[in-house]
């Protein structure tokens, strides 16, 4: 019986010739990674094993994103916490304020995942990877101290789900309405514990930007991973930052998916997704006027360069709604200098945006536009769960830069013209 | 190992969020996470929340965030075992790895106040309000393993 593209990542790292679903396995992490929140839990987890030191002093990585630049002393301790442990132990990759990045748009950027690789993170969209060919997966606190301790995670191995894209998608339809639509279609537990493996013609002509905010949200359908086979694109991609040389894995011809789902990529329509669960999918043709009092372009989602490109393009030399605040956070700060280079800061400005430092701050109601009772975003990130970005009663609008954007403009949820 | 509790009922889909928002996450004291658990869909849960309660919801419950807060906010307001239709997967994983005892089965005939009484060994649900026994599948040996051990850190400490 063929395995899927996930299942021959793990045998690899598991040093079997076979697994199969349901099978537990113990792997071998080529990468471990905490942020801010959960890194302290995972210090403490590890420091009560006995420890001393970690398996591989190049392969854990911390990334301060969540409630940095500090939003307050508590953060500040956390912080400091991080800080002091990857010194004493000499970790090598812990990005602090001035160099780090929203981290699933980080470690992508500096080369830090490719093709092949088996990555663990502390943190739940660690699932972002899987666009360049490599298994990732979210894991807890007590994961990343049992990694960091033996370079190993317990792992069982997953079904899969094969999504056949085909066609192109058209203007104004970026990877985001993508993923909002199969939410729409499977639910957010549609692909629960099994991986979203995406395959198809369709595949090509999505950019890798696309494809990492695509496999971004396969954790909001429930999936362990989601996963893109490796083309021309990613290795271009890949090479261009990393020396080490990517290993492609190829789904076998006879391999078995629970379920295969068509999508032709031509029919998606921009997307957006209602409160308070992501698979509250609604096209235009269903979306009332809905005044709005936030918008926030940015996170792991939809904050790379491309993404600030396409809300720059509509935002460019006009003015963000009255009694409309909209908040754009480059996510890291290559993405931030490249914007000013060229010139998307000052448009964003100009237009009467708030520019940030990066952060994942909004996002998770963190700081840098927390919401009131009763106000209403819309926002590029991934979830909009009650009380997500604030009060219990306010509403999150999950969407593409581009509806963003053009939300921010006509003050109330607008499609991209 | 057997437990018997009174049942705290929630419905589908309770996500990290609710369980433990990220507006307290920046501190990882166990005792303080617990005494704001639940609080954006239930303001009352931590006040009426007994030591040997049991929690149950339905389907994909603990979904979102990888926060190991949210198990632990559970654990530690003193819930003995939550029972769902279904979990999202780290959550699974997190309630294993810090042994707070979770079960997947069935929960539509279970409601808010019945009294659960669960045997792990057997595998073995029984409302004793309800007068009704139902049956689970119990963990698999590895994870057997890790939750014998007191949690995966203490069950990897004869391996290194
Ligand atoms: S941007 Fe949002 S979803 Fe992404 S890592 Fe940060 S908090 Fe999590």
């Amino acid at each position: 019986m063929g395995m899927t593209m996930t299942q021959k990542i793990l045998a690899a790292h598991c040093g079997e010739k076979h697994v199969e679903a349901g099978q537990i396995i113990q792997a071998n992490i080529d990468l471990v990674l905490g942020n801010d929140i959960t890194t302290p839990v995972a210090i403490n987890e590890f420091n009560k094993s006995g420890c001393s030191c970690v398996y591989d002093q190049n392969k854990v990585v911390f990334v301060m994103d969540h409630f940095t630049p500090n939003k307050d002393i508590k953060a500040a301790e956390q912080s400091k916490q991080i800080r002091d442990f990857a010194k004493d132990k000499g970790i090598v990759n812990c990005f602090d304020v001035g160099e780090m990045g929203v981290e699933h748009a980080l470690l992508p950027e500096r080369g830090m995942v490719i093709c092949g690789d088996l990555v663990i993170g502390a943190d739940s969209h660690t699932c972002t990877y899987g666009a360049l060919g490599a298994f990732s997966t979210g894991v807890g606190s007590t994961d990343m101290a049992a990694g960091m301790a033996t370079g190993k995670v317990w792992l069982k191995v997953p079904s899969a789900i094969k999504f056949n894209l085909t066609g192109q998608l058209n203007k104004n339809v970026y990877g985001k309405d993508v993923i909002l639509h199969i939410l729409g279609l499977i639910g957010v537990d549609g692909a629960l514990y099994k991986s979203m493996e995406f395959a198809g013609d369709g595949v090509a002509s999505l950019s890798i930007s696309d494809r990492l905010c695509i496999a971004n949200m396969a954790i909001e359908c429930g999936a362990k991973n989601g996963i893109f086979p490796v083309d021309e694109k990613t290795l271009e991609y890949v090479r261009a930052r990393s020396n080490r040389e990517p290993v492609v894995y190829e789904a076998d011809p006879d391999a078995v998916y629970e379920r295969v789902i068509d999508i032709d990529l031509s029919t998606v329509k921009q997307t957006v997704a209602f409160p308070h669960l992501p698979e509250n999918a609604r096209t235009f043709d269903d979306i009332p006027d809905i005044p709005i009092d936030q918008v926030v372009i940015g996170s792991c989602t939809n904050g790379r360069l491309e993404d600030l490109v396409i809300a720059a393009d509509i935002l460019r030399g006009k003015k963000v709604a009255k009694g409309v605040r909209c908040i754009v956070i480059p996510a890291t700060q290559k993405i931030y200098l490249d914007a000013m280079e060229m010139g998307l800061l000052r448009d964003f400005v100009e237009a009467g945006c708030a520019v940030s430092t990066p952060t994942c701050g909004p996002c998770l109601g963190g700081h840098m536009g927390v919401l009131a009772k009763g106000e209403r975003c819309v926002a590029t990130t991934n979830r909009n769960f009650v009380g997500r970005m604030g009060h219990p009663e306010s509403e999150v609008y999950l969407a593409s830069p581009a509806v963003a954007a053009a939300s921010a403009l006509a003050g109330k949820i607008a499609p991209a013209e | 190992m057997l437990t018997k509790g009174t049942v705290i009922k929630y419905g589908d889909n309770v996500d990290t969020d609710v369980i433990i928002p990220a507006r307290y996450l920046n501190t990882s004291d166990e005792k303080e996470l617990a005494s704001h658990c639940m609080e954006d869909i239930d303001k009352t849960f931590v006040t009426r929340v007994k030591p040997g309660d049991i929690m149950v919801a339905g389907t994909n419950f603990g979904c979102g965030s990888s926060r190991e807060h949210a198990p632990l906010a559970i654990k530690t307001s003193g819930i003995a075992c939550v029972v769902a239709k279904s979990f999202a997967r780290i959550f699974y994983r997190n309630a294993i790895n810090i042994g707070l005892p979770i079960i997947e089965c069935d929960t539509d005939a279970i409601d808010e106040g019945d009294t659960l009484e669960i045997d792990f060994d057997k595998g073995e649900l029984k409302n004793l309000t309800k007068n009704t026994t139902s049956t689970f599948a119990p963990f698999p040996p590895f994870l057997q393993d890790i939750i014998k051990a007191g949690g995966l850190l203490k069950s990897i400490g004869g391996q290194k």
